[in-house]
């Protein structure tokens, strides 16, 4: 079945996810052409054969520059129409899942979106998507050509770039429109291993402003000496991060308070993150918390309570103080790491 | 001006789910708004416009209506139709946008960033291409002025300002600010409210063709993990003891 693959990027550069999505189709047996949009995006087509993209097709349209959905679905949707792929797949970013679902309403089809596993029966496409935050698992069918669909990040393994492999690259105009939107300008970005990138995280919750040791400085209300508390908190758990090239992440409760920002919380109403290794600290475990990290790989807990029920789900725990265990494993890891 | 809210009708996010029989089974966990949708309602009451508030689903979903309602939205409606019982996120949108359509001169149309139960988080952007309108989506500031709006979305990447004319549709994401409680008065309202059901010929449009289907539905294999606790020593003991076991994983 003829393929085809959205390479998401910000600003040039892509996300791993659109690599591994590339593997992921060729895992079905198909050869993929690769789609990529923007402007001075040569780059991504180089990237994208040594990953294993058989064809790509490159769209360079200087009003492609800022990622605006309506205008890469005005630029794509046409071209799908054209090479009538009988599969289409996005990496599940919030841009792969607005163009997809754009892309499925103007070519009246259907999405299936976030999927973590995917087999063919015939020239269907059933995959598996988590809902219910991962408390449950679909199989879904698309009934109508092309079977679009949106794949998660970190499920399917990234290629071996092969250096120097490369295929057929066509260029192609695009017509955008009228795209209704303009982008003013962006903010700092948030800087940090990214939560959905991430092969490692260490997280906080509520306990971790919880050390009577420490002394906050005269003159703050009890909500200021929590938020301080905290701080002095987080701060060895970004150690502990920094260590292990980890993102950080933090439970509901310690978003709440003030902690930490809301970019951070995992869990049905944060993200939802798959890494190789999560580290827990100070988190209870709470029903939205698990649903949004149980597809950890190994998970860690450190935390005072020993009936807390993030033990349940976790390979290894401490029942201990986190302040005297993660600066700890800062120089232990630190030592066995060689950094 | 007249802004539309869409709400969503969920199991509450502490539900326990299980696949019984091919069906996703709560037990005995209460329906509520989907958690999203509170500050979707939330961003559309501090417009200062009328804001009616729409869901689609059965005659549950009109619990959800009633909430916002309490909140103070003026008018609920609730699309349902036996035809569109069991309709993709396709024919949501497209459901969603004739009811839209059918309130007429709707400026601002509000969404909640995803929907707990189906995580598609597709329906605010499905909907605005369906309408031909802007999807200004993952919103966490909207400044209106005349007809243009602009706004900062929350992006993975960081924040982002786009600006953008209206109508528009908006999906609003937590760092807009915390939704309000409903008060006292406007549960009493809501609970006398009377909530109009618009079906397909109400909406004017046949049944949309719901294209992706879904055989299956399983619980998650069972995770065998039972956790070994290291203990024994010092701090610096136990933490070197789990630095050896986290390098035994071969993962970093
Ligand atoms: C609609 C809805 C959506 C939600 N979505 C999410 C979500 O997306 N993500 C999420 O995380 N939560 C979510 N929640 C909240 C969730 O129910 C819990 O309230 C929250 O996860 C609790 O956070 P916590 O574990 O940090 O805090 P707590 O439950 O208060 O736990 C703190 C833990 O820290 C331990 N501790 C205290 N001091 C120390 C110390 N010095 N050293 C070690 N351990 C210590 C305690 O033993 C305790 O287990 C949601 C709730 C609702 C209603
Ligand atoms: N049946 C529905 N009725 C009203 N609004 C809905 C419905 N389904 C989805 N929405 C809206 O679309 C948003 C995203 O939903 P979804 O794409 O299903 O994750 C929700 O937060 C709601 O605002």
């Amino acid at each position: 079945m003829k393929t085809w693959v959205y390479i998401d990027h910000f600003k040039g550069e892509a996300v791993p996810a659109s690599w591994e999505t590339i593997g992921a189709a060729k895992s079905l047996g198909s050869d993929v052409t690769a789609v990529i949009l923007g402007t001075g995006v040569d780059a991504l087509a180089k990237a994208a054969f040594e990953y294993g993209a058989d064809e790509v097709v490159l769209a360079d349209n200087s009003a492609l520059e800022d990622f605006r959905v309506e205008a890469y679905a005005n630029a794509l949707s046409p071209l799908v129409t054209d090479a009538a792929p009988g599969l289409l797949l996005f990496p599940t970013t919030s841009r792969g899942r607005e163009l997809a679902g754009m892309v499925a309403i103007d070519l009246n089809t259907g999405v299936l979106v976030d999927v973590i596993a995917m087999e063919l029966d015939g020239d269907k496409v059933v995959a598996t998507r988590p809902i219910y935050a991962g408390k449950l698992l679909q199989k879904t069918v698309c009934n109508a050509s092309p079977q679009i669909i949106t794949v998660r990040g970190r499920i399917f393994a990234k290629p071996e770039a092969e250096p120097g492999r490369s295929g057929t690259l066509t260029k192609v105009d695009v017509n955008v429109g009228d795209a209704p939107t303009t982008v003013e300008g962006y903010g700092e970005s948030t800087g940090g291993v990214s939560l959905a990138d991430a092969g490692v995280i260490v997280s906080g919750g509520r306990g971790v402003s919880n050390n009577p040791n420490l002394t906050p400085p005269d003159g703050m209300s009890d909500d200021e000496a929590e938020v301080w508390r905290a701080q002095q908190g987080f701060a060895l758990i970004t150690d502990l991060a920094g260590v292990l090239n980890a993102a950080v992440g933090a439970s509901r409760a310690a978003v709440d308070a003030n902690y930490i920002p809301y970019a951070n919380q995992v869990g049905q109403t944060g993200k939802v993150v798959s890494p190789d290794l999560y580290i827990a600290n100070g988190i209870s475990g709470a029903i939205q918390h698990l649903a949004g990290m149980r597809n950890s790989k190994v998970i860690v807990a450190i935390n005072k309570d020993p009936d807390a029920p993030i033990f349940k789900m976790a390979r290894y725990g401490v029942v201990g103080d986190l302040h005297e265990i993660v600066p700890a494993l800062t120089v232990a890891m630190k030592a066995k790491l060689g950094k | 001006m007249k802004i539309v809210v869409c709400v969503k009708q969920v199991p509450d996010s502490a539900a326990n789910l299980v696949a019984e029989n091919g069906v996703a089974s709560w037990g005995d966990a209460p329906l509520v708004i989907n958690p999203w949708d509170e500050y979707a309602v939330e961003a559309a009451l501090n417009m200062g416009g009328d804001v009616t508030v729409v869901s689609m689903g059965d005659e549950n979903a009109k619990e959800a209506l009633k909430h916002a309602l309490a909140m103070g939205c003026q008018e609920a409606i609730l699309v349902s139709d036996p035809a569109l019982a069991n309709v993709d996120t396709q024919g949501a949108a497209k459901a969603l946008a004739a009811a839209i359509e059918k309130i007429g001169d709707v400026k601002m149309a509000f969404f909640g960033r995803q929907a707990i139960d189906g995580d598609a988080g597709i329906t605010p952007a499905q909907t605005a291409r369906v309408l031909g309108w802007p999807a200004l989506t993952f919103t966490a500031s909207i400044a209106v002025d005349g007809d243009s709006v602009k706004v900062e979305r929350s992006v993975e990447e960081g924040r982002q300002t786009v600006s953008a004319n209206l109508p528009a549709v908006f999906s609003i994401v937590k760092d807009y600010g915390e939704p309000r409680y409903p008060s006292f008065m406007g549960i009493r309202k809501a609970s006398k409210a009377e909530i109009p059901l618009w079906g397909l010929t109400d909406l004017g449009i046949e049944a949309p063709a719901s294209v992706v289907e879904w055989p299956e539905l399983n619980n998650p294999p069972a995770k065998d993990v039972s956790v070994e606790i290291i203990e024994g020593g010092s701090p610096t003991e136990i933490a070197e003891k789990l630095a050896d076991k986290i390098m035994a994983e071969k993962i970093l």
